[in-house]
């Protein structure tokens, strides 16, 4: 492989986070003892007295932010995906999601890339869990990229917004004069007629490198990234999926309730579609390095290639 | 207002809390009417607010985190002047603005959404956050049931007032000792409330918080409080005003039926007609 600048999404976040705190004076961050890990630690480095962390107690956290927001601050409340969506599910949606609060949530070690710390800690849940919530805007970013100007757009939006970011650094895949981040639109990565791969978040760097491959196999696979699962870009999926006929989607998240089962939902509607969702398969993870488990459950390249050959 | 005043004041908003309850013909009377006078004392004595401006960016705050209780808001919303007193009539009706949880979205004068318990001291703690980054004067003012304690978000929110020093931030529990299922005592006690509050750095002042004197003085004592947040530990009636709702656990979320209702409202023009006579 060439040498691929690689940076982890959370290390974006706490950059970008930093950008924005120069150009707001309401923003305001916090966290659950985690600055560290989150990489909010930054933000508390340039702005001390804007980063509050609350200590491990994530429940008060969501609530305390929705507090900020309600007297005019824009939080970004930031812990692992696990405990941000999980353990204050109920939080978000009464204290935040509920009033439509101008919350930010920033997720970090999402899926099973957390590694060593084993199942407790790799949340492949929380998109799905997040898309339930009305009004609630859903961002996994693909790359450094992306991330930075998710935080920066979460901004911008009026209303609450999940963003979630992984502890691996994956390649930069975004770095081009041209790209622009839209809330809500998907991005052609590339042109194909054989079949659509819909990506979203740590494997779309993959699932570029599977659709290489899959051209000597005599397959044109055209690849779309969706930073913003909800509100989803139904048009681009939709156009795709007729223009293809075939829809792969790939997601480091249960095949349960995230990118997949969104884009089954547009398509059953509007364009009936044979899908094949790759993800983790309603299972929980386990301990490891984590490029060995994203091969053991089947997010990397050659699984991805080897599934979707199948597939076509 | 004199406290014959805020008596007379607390008796009508009792009517509207029965009235309420009574033509939804469900909710929670019990605790709305033993915060009655709290309620009264904070919006006709205590905060700085318009009811002509409900989302100035100056006022103070209230945010009911035992939000079952939304009739006792409602009802002292609605006499405060924030929407007509007539509209109590629609509480829990479908397309009515009166949801049987307070909805910031949707009611005049409320400042925060809540119903889930233990939620509401949270968004509470963050708006005395946002006023002391901002060096804003506002204060924030919170109603917690006894029975919510027993949630533990209330002490994560505790923790964290005490630690970040919100002088400007009132914790009031209203200790009726009754909660759904029996006395609190009996179910899980929270007891000693005073000392869970006094470790967390609090401030704390036990009074009757049926007695406008009593509340009065606390109040008072927790402006001028510094450095740390008051806690008002206040010893309530449930169901006060209404003889046979009193102490029965049973009116915690109950509606009175026709003939309890006229014998509610009996009780409370009564009441206020001794009141007048003062």
């Amino acid at each position: 492989m060439s040498e691929v600048k690689k940076i982890a999404t959370r290390d974006s976040y706490g950059n970008a986070l930093v950008e924005l705190g120069k150009e707001h004076e309401d923003v305001v961050v916090l966290d659950a003892d985690l600055a560290a890990a989150t990489k909010t630690g930054v933000f508390k480095k340039a702005f001390p007295e804007r980063h509050i962390d609350c200590g491990i107690a994530e429940s008060n956290m969501m609530g305390v932010a929705a507090g900020l927001a309600a007297a005019g601050k824009v939080p970004y409340a930031s812990s692992f995906a696990m405990f941000a969506a999980g353990r204050a599910f109920e939080q978000v949606r009464n204290s935040i999601g509920y009033p439509h609060l101008n919350v930010k949530i920033g997720a970090t070690h999402a899926g099973i890339s957390v590694g060593e710390d084993g199942a407790t800690h790799q949340c492949n849940e929380d998109i799905a869990l997040m898309r339930t919530i009305p009004g609630m805007v859903v961002i996994n970013p693909s790359d450094d990229v992306e991330a930075k100007a998710a935080v920066k757009a979460a901004y911008e939006h009026d209303g609450p917004v999940y963003m979630r970011f992984g502890r691996l650094a994956v390649p930069v895949i975004n770095d081009r004069p041209e790209y622009k981040f839209e809330l809500g639109k998907g991005v052609l990565l590339r042109e194909g007629k054989d079949v659509t791969i819909i990506a979203s978040g740590l494997p779309v760097a993959n699932c570029l490198e599977a659709a290489e491959k899959l051209v000597a196999d005599g397959i044109d696979a055209k690849v779309i990234n969706i930073h913003t699962i909800k509100p989803l870009d139904k048009e681009l999926v939709v156009a795709a999926a007729k223009e293809t006929g075939k829809v792969v989607t790939v997601e480091e998240h249960s095949v349960i309730g995230g990118l997949g089962s969104a884009v089954c939902d547009a398509l059953s509607e509007q364009a009936p579609t044979k899908v094949l969702k790759i993800g983790v398969n309603d299972v929980f993870g386990e301990s490891g390095p984590a490029l060995e488990l994203l091969k053991k459950y089947g997010l990397d390249t050659d699984s991805i290639y080897e599934k979707v050959k199948a597939f076509c | 207002m004199n406290k014959l005043e805020l008596m007379k004041t607390a008796n009508e908003i009792r009517k509207g809390i029965v009235t309420a309850v009574h033509s939804a013909k469900c909710g929670h009377p019990g605790g709305s009417l033993s915060a009655a006078d709290i309620y009264t004392y904070l919006y006709f004595e205590e905060m700085n607010i318009d009811s002509k401006e409900p989302k100035k960016a100056d006022r103070d705050r209230f945010v009911l985190s035992k939000g079952h209780t939304a009739p006792g808001l409602y009802s002292t919303l609605a006499h405060r002047g924030y929407f007509p007193v007539e509209d109590l009539q629609t509480l829990r009706h479908v397309g009515s603005y009166l949801q049987g949880h307070p909805d910031m979205k949707h009611i005049p004068g409320v400042d925060m959404s809540s119903g889930s318990l233990g939620q509401g001291i949270s968004a509470a703690v963050g708006m005395a956050l946002a006023a002391k980054l901002s060096n804003d004067d506002y204060r924030v003012y919170t109603l917690l049931g006894d029975g919510e304690i027993q949630e533990g978000q209330v002490w994560e929110a505790s923790m964290m007032a005490g630690f970040r020093k919100l002088d400007n931030l009132v914790v009031i529990v209203d200790n009726n000792n009754l909660q759904i299922d029996g006395a609190i005592d009996e179910i899980n006690s929270p007891y000693p409330i005073d000392k869970k509050f006094e470790a967390f750095n609090f401030h704390v002042i036990t009074i009757d918080g049926n007695d406008f004197d009593q509340i009065d003085a606390a109040f008072k004592e927790a402006r001028e409080t510094k450095g740390v947040p008051t806690a008002i530990i206040a010893k309530t009636v449930k169901g006060k005003g209404v003889s046979y709702m009193e102490n029965a656990v049973g009116w915690h979320g109950k509606a009175p039926n026709d003939e309890e209702y006229a014998i509610a409202i009996e009780e409370l023009e009564k009441a206020g007609e001794a009141l007048c006579q003062k």
